[in-house]
C-alpha cells in the first residue's frame, strides 16, 4: 500500500490540533476540535485506498490495478454527511446555550456537586436508636428532617410550605 | 420469487423510516401523527416477531441487498441474537411510545410544537434496528449515527438550560466515540481491505498479533463509550436523568445495549480469541462496583437508576469475558431482561415524579398510601433487578454465576463473589428508595411539592391537578388541570412490568433460544459460511435455507 506523505502530515496536524481544541472549556472551540478530528479521520480513510488511479468505471481493456479503490471514497462521503449534520446540531446547541445563559462554556452538573457535598451521616439510616418513620405505624415518634441543602431548598417549590409546617411542630427546618 | 422470511429484514429498518418521513409530511396533524407512529411500531413488531420465530433454531439468515455477493455487496444478517434484540427493543419502544403519547395528551400538549417527537422516536428505532441487523462494520457505524443523532434531538427536546447543559456533554462524548469508531474502521479497512464482518472474521486472524491487538482495543474503546463500561461511563448519569421520563427510559433500555451487542460481535466474530478476556474481567468488576457505589450515594431516583444501569452493564461484560457457550447464553438472556426491567423502572420513576412532584427521595414520602398500584409497579421490577428469586434477574445471574464457577480461574471466582455482592448492594439502593418514597409517613417529606400532600375539598386525594392549580410554585400552577396518573400511562408501564414477569414465566423457552444464539456465537464459522455462501435467486444465500 502506498501512502501519501503530505496527506499523512496534514492528518497528524489535524488530529493534534483537534485534540488540543477539544480539551478547551469553550464550546465553540470544542466544536472546532470535533470538526478537525472528523476531517482527520476522513483523511485516514481516504489514505486506505492507496495510490490514486483512474475513475473506477468498468472497462474490459484495462488492468484492474489501474483503478482507484472506490470504497473508501464512498465511506468518506457518508462520514462527511454525518459530520455535517452533527456540526449543525452542535452549533444550534451553542446558540441556544448562549441565548439561555450568555455563556459559551461547558457547565458543571449541580446535582453532582450536591451529592458530593452531602454528609455521610444519615439520621434515618445511621441513628443509634432508629426512628420509625413508617406510614403504617401511628406511633407518636416524629422524624426530624435530616438532610437538606440550601441550594435545593431555595429552588424548591415546597420550601415555604415545609417551613410553615415545621414551625407548627416547633422547630426550624434549618436547625439540625 | 422465494418466500424466505429473512428477506423481510430490511423492512424492520424501512418501516420506521417511512413512518418518520410520513410524520414530517403530516407535521401539523398531531392525532394522525400519533396513529402513524404507533401503527409503524406495531407493524415492525409483528415483522420482528415473525423473523424471530423463523430463526428460532436455525443458523444465521442472510439478505444480500441488491443481489450483490457478500464481501462486495451490503448484507443484513438475522440470527437469534439480533432477532431477539429486535423484538425486545421494539416491544420496549412501543410501551414507551404509548406512555409518551398518553403523557402528551394528558398534559394538553396536543397543539404544542413538540410534534417533532414522533418522527425522531421512529428514527431512533430505525437506527437501533439497523445496528442490530448490520452485516458490516460501516453499516453498524451508520446505524449508530442514526440512533445517536435521533437521541441528541430527543435528549435536548424543549431546549431548557438543564437539557442543553446535559446535551452538550452527551453529544460531545458520543461524537468522540463515533470518531474513534470511524478511525478504527479506517484502520481495519487499511489492514484487511474489507469491512464485511464475516470476511473480517477470516482476514483479521491472518494479521500480526500486535496489529490485531491494536484494532481490537480501538474498537473496544469506541463501543465501550457507547455501552458505558467503567472508565468510559461518566457521561451517562450526567446526561440521562435530565431528559423527559419516556426519553430517559428508552435510552436506558436500548442505547447502551446496542454498545453491548457490538462488543459481543467484536468478541465472538471479529476477534474470537481469548486475548483480552482478563482485561474485560477487570473492567467488568470495576464497572459493577463503581456503578453501584455511585447509585448508593444518590438522592435522586433517576440518577440512582442511571448508576444501577452502569453497574449492571458489568454483568454483561463479565459474561462476554468468560466467553463460554453457557456464559454467552446467560448474557443474551440477561440483556433481554435488563432492557425490559431498566426501562420499566424509569417509566415508574416518571410516574412517581408526576404524582409526587419530584424525583428527589427526600422530597417524597407516603406514596404507597397515595397510590398502591404505583408501589406494586415499583417493587416488582426493583426486586427483579436486585436478583430476587424467582424473577428473571435471578435466573440471568444464576446462569452467569454457574458459567463463572465452571470457568474455575481465581479471577472468575472473584467476579462471581463480587457480582453476588453487587446484586445485594443493588437491592439496598432500590429498597432505600422504597423505604423513603413509599413507606415513610407522608408528613416526613422534606420540602415536598404541594401536589404530594394536596387534598380535594372533600379531603380525598386528588385525581387531577385542580387541587394545586392555585398553589404558588407547583409545577401545575397556572395551567389547566391535568389528570395526575392517566390510565394509559399507568397501563403502558403495567404492560412493560408484565413483560418483565413474562420473562420469568417463559424463561424455559427463552433460555433455549439464548442457548441457540450462543451456540451460533461460539461457532463464528456458521455466520461466516452463511454470509459468504454463493448468492441464490432473490438475494437469499443458499446456505441459510
Amino acid at each position: 500500500m502506498t501512502v501519501n506523505l503530505t496527506l499523512l502530515v496534514i492528518m497528524g496536524v489535524l488530529f493534534s490540533v483537534g485534540v488540543y481544541l477539544l480539551l478547551e472549556r469553550s464550546l465553540t472551540r470544542v466544536l472546532l476540535g470535533i470538526m478537525l478530528l472528523t476531517n482527520g479521520a476522513n483523511l485516514l480513510i481516504l489514505h486506505t485506498s492507496g495510490a490514486p488511479g483512474i475513475a473506477p468505471l468498468y472497462d474490459a481493456a484495462r488492468d484492474p490495478s489501474e483503478y482507484s479503490d472506490p470504497l473508501p471514497q464512498a465511506l468518506v462521503l457518508t462520514s462527511i454527511v454525518i459530520s455535517l449534520a452533527t456540526t449543525a446540531f452542535i452549533l444550534s446547541m451553542i446558540w441556544r446555550s448562549w441565548i439561555l445563559a450568555r455563556r459559551d462554556e461547558i457547565q458543571d452538573d449541580l446535582q453532582d456537586r450536591r451529592v458530593a457535598q452531602q454528609s455521610s451521616y444519615d439520621a434515618e439510616d445511621d441513628d443509634a436508636l432508629p426512628q420509625d418513620t413508617s406510614e403504617f405505624n401511628h406511633a407518636d415518634a416524629r422524624f426530624a428532617p435530616s438532610r437538606h441543602n440550601e441550594e435545593e431548598a431555595a429552588e424548591s417549590p415546597g420550601h415555604y410550605r415545609a417551613e410553615k409546617f415545621s414551625e407548627a411542630r416547633g422547630r426550624s427546618p434549618h436547625d439540625h | 420469487m422465494t418466500t424466505d422470511p429473512a428477506q423481510f429484514a430490511p423492512l424492520a429498518v424501512l418501516i420506521p423510516f417511512l413512518g418518520a418521513a410520513l410524520n414530517f409530511i403530516i407535521v401539523h396533524r398531531n392525532r394522525l401523527q400519533r396513529g402513524v407512529t404507533v401503527g409503524a411500531m406495531v407493524l415492525t413488531l409483528i415483522l420482528n416477531a415473525f423473523m424471530l420465530a423463523n430463526v428460532w433454531n436455525q443458523g444465521p439468515q442472510v439478505v444480500h441487498l441488491g443481489d450483490w455477493a457478500a464481501p462486495y455487496g451490503i448484507v443484513m444478517v438475522v440470527d437469534q441474537l439480533s432477532a431477539l434484540m429486535l423484538v425486545v427493543s421494539v416491544v420496549v419502544s412501543l410501551a414507551v411510545l404509548i406512555y409518551a403519547v398518553s403523557e402528551g395528551v394528558a398534559s394538553g400538549d396536543d397543539e404544542g410544537p413538540i410534534s417533532i417527537f414522533y418522527p425522531t422516536f421512529l428514527l431512533l428505532v430505525a437506527g437501533v434496528s439497523h445496528a442490530f441487523l448490520a452485516g458490516d462494520l460501516f453499516n453498524l457505524y451508520v446505524g449508530f449515527e442514526i440512533l445517536l443523532t435521533a437521541s441528541y434531538v430527543l435528549l435536548t427536546m424543549g431546549g431548557t438550560a438543564q437539557r442543553i447543559r446535559a446535551g452538550v456533554t452527551y453529544v460531545v462524548v458520543s461524537v468522540i466515540s463515533s470518531i474513534l469508531f470511524l478511525i478504527s474502521l479506517g484502520m481495519i479497512y487499511g489492514a484487511t481491505g474489507t469491512v464485511n464482518m464475516a470476511d473480517l472474521s477470516v482476514k483479521l486472524a491472518d494479521l500480526p498479533q500486535g496489529t490485531q491487538m491494536q484494532l481490537h482495543l480501538m474498537l473496544l474503546i469506541a463501543f465501550g463509550v457507547k455501552a458505558a463500561i467503567f472508565p468510559l461511563s461518566f457521561w451517562l448519569p450526567d446526561s440521562y436523568p435530565t431528559a423527559s421520563a419516556p426519553v430517559t427510559a428508552v435510552f436506558a433500555g436500548l442505547l447502551t445495549k446496542v454498545g453491548v451487542y457490538s462488543i459481543i460481535r467484536t468478541e465472538t466474530l471479529l476477534f474470537p480469541g481469548t486475548q483480552i478476556n482478563d482485561l474485560l474481567m477487570w473492567v467488568a468488576l470495576l464497572t459493577m462496583v463503581v456503578g453501584i457505589l455511585g447509585a448508593l450515594a444518590q438522592i435522586d431516583i433517576k440518577r440512582m437508576l442511571s448508576f444501577t444501569l452502569i453497574s449492571h452493564i458489568g454483568y454483561m461484560i463479565f459474561g462476554i469475558a468468560l466467553g463460554t457457550q453457557a456464559a454467552l447464553a446467560a448474557v443474551v438472556y440477561y440483556i433481554a431482561h435488563h432492557i425490559v426491567i431498566q426501562t420499566s423502572l424509569f417509566l415508574v420513576a416518571g410516574l412517581i415524579e408526576r404524582r409526587g412532584g419530584s424525583t428527589n427521595v427526600d422530597r417524597l414520602a407516603g406514596m404507597l398510601k397515595i397510590s398502591p398500584l404505583l408501589g406494586v409497579l415499583y417493587v416488582i421490577p426493583a426486586l427483579n433487578l436486585g436478583g430476587i428469586p424467582p424473577f428473571s434477574g435471578f435466573l440471568g445471574k444464576v446462569g452467569l454465576l454457574e458459567a463463572g464457577v465452571e470457568a474455575g480461574t481465581w479471577l472468575s471466582y472473584l467476579l462471581v463473589g463480587v457480582s453476588v455482592f453487587v446484586s445485594l448492594l443493588t437491592l439496598m439502593a432500590l429498597i432505600r428508595v422504597w423505604n423513603r418514597v413509599f413507606l415513610r409517613n407522608v408528613d416526613d417529606a422534606e420540602y415536598p411539592d404541594p401536589v404530594l400532600r394536596a387534598t380535594t375539598a372533600e379531603g380525598r386525594r386528588p385525581r387531577t391537578s385542580r387541587a394545586v392549580a392555585g398553589e404558588s410554585g407547583s409545577r401545575f400552577s397556572g395551567r389547566s388541570p391535568v389528570v395526575l396518573l392517566p390510565g394509559t400511562m399507568v397501563g403502558a408501564t403495567t404492560a412493560l412490568v408484565a413483560v418483565g414477569v413474562a420473562l420469568t414465566v417463559f424463561a424455559g423457552p427463552l433460555f433455549d433460544l439464548a442457548d441457540n444464539a450462543s451456540e451460533n456465537l461460539i461457532n463464528p464459522d456458521r455466520y461466516v459460511n452463511a454470509v459468504l455462501a454463493p448468492v441464490g435467486p432473490g438475494g437469499v444465500s443458499e446456505e441459510g435455507r
